[in-house]
């Protein structure tokens, strides 16, 4: 073990799949041309006021029971004062005083190697828009498309000591979030972002170390690389007498160092204050009731019922219940070709492997939720054979396809007809007079190749049983 | 400790000169001289004002989020806003490619 103890809290900020923005109608979509989501109030115009969007409240709400938080019954909004062009107001409304949420956990790891995250708090605020900056006119384009939407910012308190709890902590709460349907957690897209709190100390060492943020990080892979870097940075300082500056610092996860953000000094003092345009929230007993009972089966529930009513491995249901897009994914395909253990067995072997090759994370799934169900009942019924049904799957995965378009385009159902079977036969065999002479005189390997010859004729769109047997009467004939 | 302990004469308590100028800082503004010296007499006295209320004992009472027991008024979660760019982009001291211009941020 190092003689050194690396300690990590984090901050991270979910935004919540509301359809409108947290204090306007603005639509929260993701992308859409610059400043077209935007309207005299999320650009922060004077003389407008918020109004809080209901679903924002009962989002937070779920998302802190679901990770076993205390609800606020009063809470209210603070004013994050400073000046950024990324918030048109000069302000952000946040929650200082008294967030939706508090003293909350997430358990990591399983058994006897599991640990308790705590939740410090969780509290609900808006997103700030994005800034360009122009290398031409040396100049910043701010686009507000994304300044109001909801989001709720989750304090850890610092209980994780590597890289791999805070692997394991964000999974979890990525998977809980998207079970519970607050938010998509789409990284890649920013939905999900973690600022790492990071110090270190002497091992046995009570007190904790000078730490430092690192924010914004929208990789778990640069996450993992980022805490690596920065515990190395610090414990290298430390080794060689030099002291840790509190500050804050940026990963470069090209080159794999971090460095230091130039910030003004003073720059962290937001005179926070009770946000006045903004009246306090009641959270009512029979509110937290009717939002508990929102909350469906979470992983742990829902893989056992896997295992027990369904028949599914353990490592299958494991897998399957991992990620909210792939339990949907796997629900819908079951229920429509009726069969758990098939729609199972091709999500493991066929779609996770799509899914890798094109390094697809279950969120970024966008296949009609039919496809899969549509192409087993195909292969089931003898429609296609179970080759063409992993090309198609492969389409589908790639472009949406609705498969039995795509399998009648380019004729890919089998070829049922006995007098096509026949037809093919009937060239095959003169097509290869040598091979069929061989096998009239008894030589077992030109069956074989009269065998493959015939396959090849339907590319693999045709039963091999069927071909086989007409073949073999069709060389009988010529005896 | 009261006001009247912390206060004599010119100097106004709460607020020193070093304080109005990290202030300036913050809120991006520029003081006179003058300025300076009013706006210290004047958050000063405001300062004194509430500085009243640490005299009451309040050890009992619960925290207050506001004064008037009013219930907010919510928003129902739908988009309606549809694309207003043109006009919102009015309101833009300067645009370019769509986008609001602004001097060059450095983080």
């Amino acid at each position: 073990m190092s003689e050194y103890e690396v300690v990590i809290g984090l901050e991270v900020h979910v935004e919540l799949s509301t359809e409108s923005k947290i204090f306007c109608a603005c639509p929260t979509a993701f992308g859409g041309d610059p400043n077209t989501h935007v309207c005299e109030i999320c650009s922060g115009m004077p003389g407008t006021l918020p109004a809080l969007n209901r679903e924002v409240l009962r989002y937070a709400v779920r998302a802190g029971l679901a990770t076993h938080c205390e609800i606020t019954r009063n809470g209210k909004f603070d004013r994050k004062n400073y000046f950024y062009p990324d918030l048109p107001k000069a302000y952000q409304i946040s929650q200082l005083y008294l967030p939706i949420c508090r003293n909350g956990y997430v358990l990591i790891g399983e058994g006897a190697s599991g640990k308790r995250i705590r939740i410090h708090e969780m509290h609900m605020e808006e997103d700030a828009g994005k800034l360009v900056h122009d290398p031409q006119e040396k100049c910043t384009l701010v686009d507000y498309n994304r300044c109001g939407i909801p989001l709720i910012e989750i304090v850890t308190e610092p209980d994780f000591r590597n890289a791999e709890e805070v692997g394991d902590f964000l999974e979890k709460l990525k998977t809980t979030l998207q079970y519970i349907g607050v938010s998509d957690c789409k990284m890649q897209e920013g939905s999900m972002r973690a600022d790492i709190n990071l110090s270190v100390r002497p091992a046995g060492e009570e007190k904790f170390g000078t730490r430092t943020e690192m924010k914004n990080m929208a990789s778990l892979k640069a996450i993992t690389r980022a805490i690596e870097g920065e515990t190395n940075r610090q414990i290298e300082r430390i080794r060689a007498g030099k002291s840790i500056k509190q500050q804050t610092r940026r990963w470069d996860d090209d080159k794999g160092v971090s460095y230091s953000m130039r910030s003004k000094e003073n720059a962290h003092d937001y005179k926070y204050f009770p946000e006045p345009d903004l009246l306090p929230v009641q959270i009512s007993e029979d509110f937290i009731d009717e939002v508990s009972r929102e909350i469906p089966e979470l992983r742990e529930a829902r893989k056992e019922r896997y295992i027990r009513d369904l028949g599914l491995p353990e490592y299958d249901a494991d897998i399957l219940t991992a990620s909210f897009p792939l339990v949907r994914v796997f629900e819908r395909t079951a229920e429509l070709c009726g069969n758990p253990k098939e729609a199972s067995n091709w999500i493991m072997t066929d779609l996770l492997k799509l899914m890798k090759d094109a390094q697809c994370q279950p969120e970024d799934i966008s296949f009609s939720e039919d496809s899969l169900g549509k192409i087993i009942e195909m292969v089931t019924n003898g429609v296609i054979s179970r080759t063409v049904g992993r090309k198609v799957l492969a389409e589908v995965f790639a472009t949406d396809v609705d498969p039995a378009e795509y399998i009648k385009r380019n004729a890919l159902a089998m070829v049922s007809d006995q007098s096509v079977i026949l037809e093919a036969i009937a060239r095959v065999i003169e097509e290869n007079e040598k091979a069929v002479g061989d096998y009239l005189s008894g030589n077992p390997k030109s069956a074989q190749f009269l065998i493959g010859q015939s396959m090849r004729m339907f590319r693999g769109k045709a039963d091999p049983q069927a071909v086989q047997k007409t073949l073999f009467e069709q060389l009988e004939k010529l005896r | 400790m009261t006001s009247s302990e912390k206060s004599n004469g010119n100097d106004p308590v709460g607020i020193d000169a070093e304080q109005i100028e990290y202030l300036e800082q913050l809120a991006r503004i520029r003081l006179t001289p003058d300025e300076k010296v009013r706006t210290r007499r004047d958050l000063s006295s405001i300062l004194e004002y509430i500085e009243k209320l640490n005299e009451l004992r309040t050890d009992d009472i619960e925290p207050l989020s506001h004064t008037v027991p009013m219930a907010p008024v919510f928003r129902e979660d739908r988009a309606v806003n549809g694309d207003r760019r043109i006009e919102i982009l009015r309101n833009a001291p300067e645009q370019k490619d769509g986008c609001f211009k602004v001097p060059k941020t450095v983080e």
